[in-house]
């Protein structure tokens, strides 16, 4: 391969990658910090970029869309969260599996459900920023990717300082490390979780109009995303927002260059060949507690 | 024994019904409804050996079944090979991969091992997308063979998938009552004490693992002629992967018992509901049902029996 097209590969990757760090900062902390099997946290963003959609389809911006939405996605990640720990983690026992089974039929239910409701046409939106591209030099990169770089930016900053200088911040830290040891100080574990996944979730609302921003989207898209989201947030070492903007870069870097170098058709194997190959190797990732 | 020899009678008395409505049953859509139910009746056994028995969560059915499909296609296209050499090629194929599988229980579970095998099935169908020999994304048509002793080439399959059904339902009965069902379920209850005691819980796991898989494939295997096409999007269908995991869970996944009844049930409303309302809304069925009994009932309809039972045992 040519240099130049590798740098450009490479700068593509960079950019591509801080996407999909803001698409998988949520499952950081609900995986990552609170241990749930958050299979359907793809789902979730999708659900956020059809939000944004129909939101855009009115005539507001997908991003202030996508912002307006995340109150909403934070009452309903406490309401998950609430009905998951009710339902399975209060029981105990084989909560793993069952977990596990609950949340991959949730998600089969939200790619069907918007299957119905919207067809499994690609679906975008329009906006200033979406089209145009501005030069650096010899190469030009697209506006639109400039914009999920400052978004995935701005929340990793965000909730890299939430977690460690405020006090509930501290609070859901402290719930990952040992929730006994909470408990004994006084706090409500589960309260604490439940905020944190309201987080976790909310972030999927501007993470779907960021989604939908960058490309088209479709019903089926999420099944992709799981291998995407949970190779970023293993391979950045459960829970740490700074190494989940690192991850995203490394495998954004690694499918565009596979992309330009193999072709459109091999990219989707990255991920889960990155997975696969650090759960193997080294599964507490890259900054594993 | 006893036992043993009631149930080899039932199957082979099954399998004459097989036969004999094959012969004469005029309807041909009963087949082709029928073969898929027989289809969802190994593919949830095969998924219960391993995630039932042992807890360990498999989302890459849908995998093993497209790769027991393309490999009994290619070797279909290849040498025209005839459908038993088929059926052991897929055995043999997908008892690898599911051996492969086995192997990545050594260091992940719960989660991470159900994600390894999402992994797994992304990979082979980007493979197999890129694999112009078989039709690559595009797919391929695939001309059966003519039917011998039947009238059609589905009534035979549709014998066939009953002799799998039946062979599937009896190897996961025999390791469900023998050592090795027993090894399973501690592994699943608690591995490390399982390993403690004495388990030999990786041989265990290669085992049900290996047999999981070499089922799941010889379910596929027919696909291809079923259907007289192929593709990679439809052979890996997501649809395969929940099935598989819904059907054994709301039949109830403690008892060989239990996934025959849950594809037997959803089988056949996933068949109504195709024909009378739509083929989105039957996977939507499943998806809702799946969560509902998750919640509700978690040892499936086996269980709800079973606590009431227990119940009126106890007044």
């Amino acid at each position: 391969m040519p240099l130049d097209l590798l740098l450009e590969a490479i700068l593509g990757g960079v950019l591509l990658g801080c996407f999909y760090a803001a698409v998988s900062i949520g499952l950081s902390v609900a995986f990552g910090l609170l241990d749930v099997p958050h299979i359907a946290h793809p789902a979730f963003v999708i659900l956020g970029a059809y939000g944004a959609y129909v939101l855009a389809q009115n005539g507001l911006d997908p991003l202030l869309a996508g912002a307006l939405l995340t109150p909403l996605f934070f009452l309903g990640g406490l309401a998950v969260y609430r009905f998951y720990h009710a339902v399975f983690e209060r029981r105990g026992t084989d909560a793993g599996l069952r977990g596990l089974a609950f949340f991959f039929g949730v998600a089969f239910i939200f790619e069907v459900a918007l299957i119905l409701i919207f067809g499994v046409d690609q679906r975008m939106v329009e906006a200033a920023y979406i089209g145009k591209s501005v030069a650096f030099g010899e190469v030009r990169v697209p506006l639109r990717m400039l914009v999920a770089v400052a978004v995935a930016v701005l929340l990793t900053v965000v909730l890299t300082l939430y977690l460690s200088k405020t006090f509930i911040g501290r609070a859901i830290k402290a719930v990952a490390q040992d929730e006994t040891a909470l408990a004994l100080m006084g706090a409500d574990p589960v309260r604490v979780k439940q905020w944190a996944f309201g987080i976790a979730t909310a972030t999927c609302a501007l993470a779907g109009a960021l989604m939908i921003i960058v490309g088209p989207v479709e019903p089926g898209l999420g099944r992709l995303y799981i291998g995407r989201t949970f190779c970023v947030t293993v391979l950045a070492g459960l829970g740490s927002m700074p190494g989940t903007l690192v991850a995203g870069v490394i495998l954004g870097v690694a499918e565009s260059v596979v992309l330009t170098s193999l072709g459109s058709s091999w990219a989707p194997a990255v991920a889960f060949g990155i997975l696969l190959l650090v759960l193997g190797v080294r599964p507490a990732g890259l900054f594993g507690r | 024994m006893r036992e043993w020899r009631a149930y080899s009678f039932a199957s082979a008395a099954i399998l004459c019904a097989a036969i004999v409505a094959a012969g004469v049953v005029r309807n041909e859509y009963f087949f082709f409804a029928a073969y898929v139910v027989l289809q969802f009746i190994v593919l949830a056994t095969a998924w219960n050996i391993l995630g039932g028995y042992a807890g360990y969560v498999n989302f890459g059915s849908g995998a093993f079944f497209a790769v027991g499909a393309y490999t009994s296609v290619a070797l279909f296209k290849a040498f025209a090979a005839p459908l038993p050499v088929l059926l052991v090629a897929a055995a043999l194929v997908t008892g690898a991969l599911g051996f492969a599988v086995g192997v990545l229980t050594l260091r992940l579970r719960g989660i991470f091992f159900s994600i390894a095998t999402v992994a797994i099935a992304v990979i082979c169908e980007t493979v197999v997308m890129n694999w112009s020999f078989v039709g690559g994304s595009r797919g391929m048509a695939v001309l059966p063979p003519l039917p011998v002793a039947f009238a059609s080439y589905n009534r035979l399959l549709f014998v066939v998938m009953t002799a799998l059904a039946l062979a599937a339902v009896a190897s996961a009965r025999y390791i469900q009552t023998s050592r090795i069902g027993r090894g399973l379920q501690a592994i699943r209850d608690s591995e490390l004490a399982a390993e403690a005691v004495g388990v030999p819980t990786l041989k265990l796991k290669l085992a049900a693992a290996s047999v999981s898989g070499a089922l799941m494939g010889v379910a596929g295997a027919p696909f291809a002629l079923y259907m007289s096409f192929i593709e990679p999007t439809s052979a890996f269908s997501l649809n395969y992967a929940v099935s598989a995991l819904a059907m054994p869970i709301i039949g109830g996944t403690a008892s060989w018992v239990g996934p025959v009844i849950g594809a037997l049930l959803l089988g056949t409303t996933q068949q109504i509901v195709t024909v009378t309302i739509s083929s989105e809304l039957n996977v939507l069925v499943i998806g809702v049902l799946l969560v509902t009994f998750v919640v509700v009932a978690p040892h499936g309809i086996l269980g709800l029996i079973r606590s009431r039972f227990v119940a009126r045992g106890a007044r």
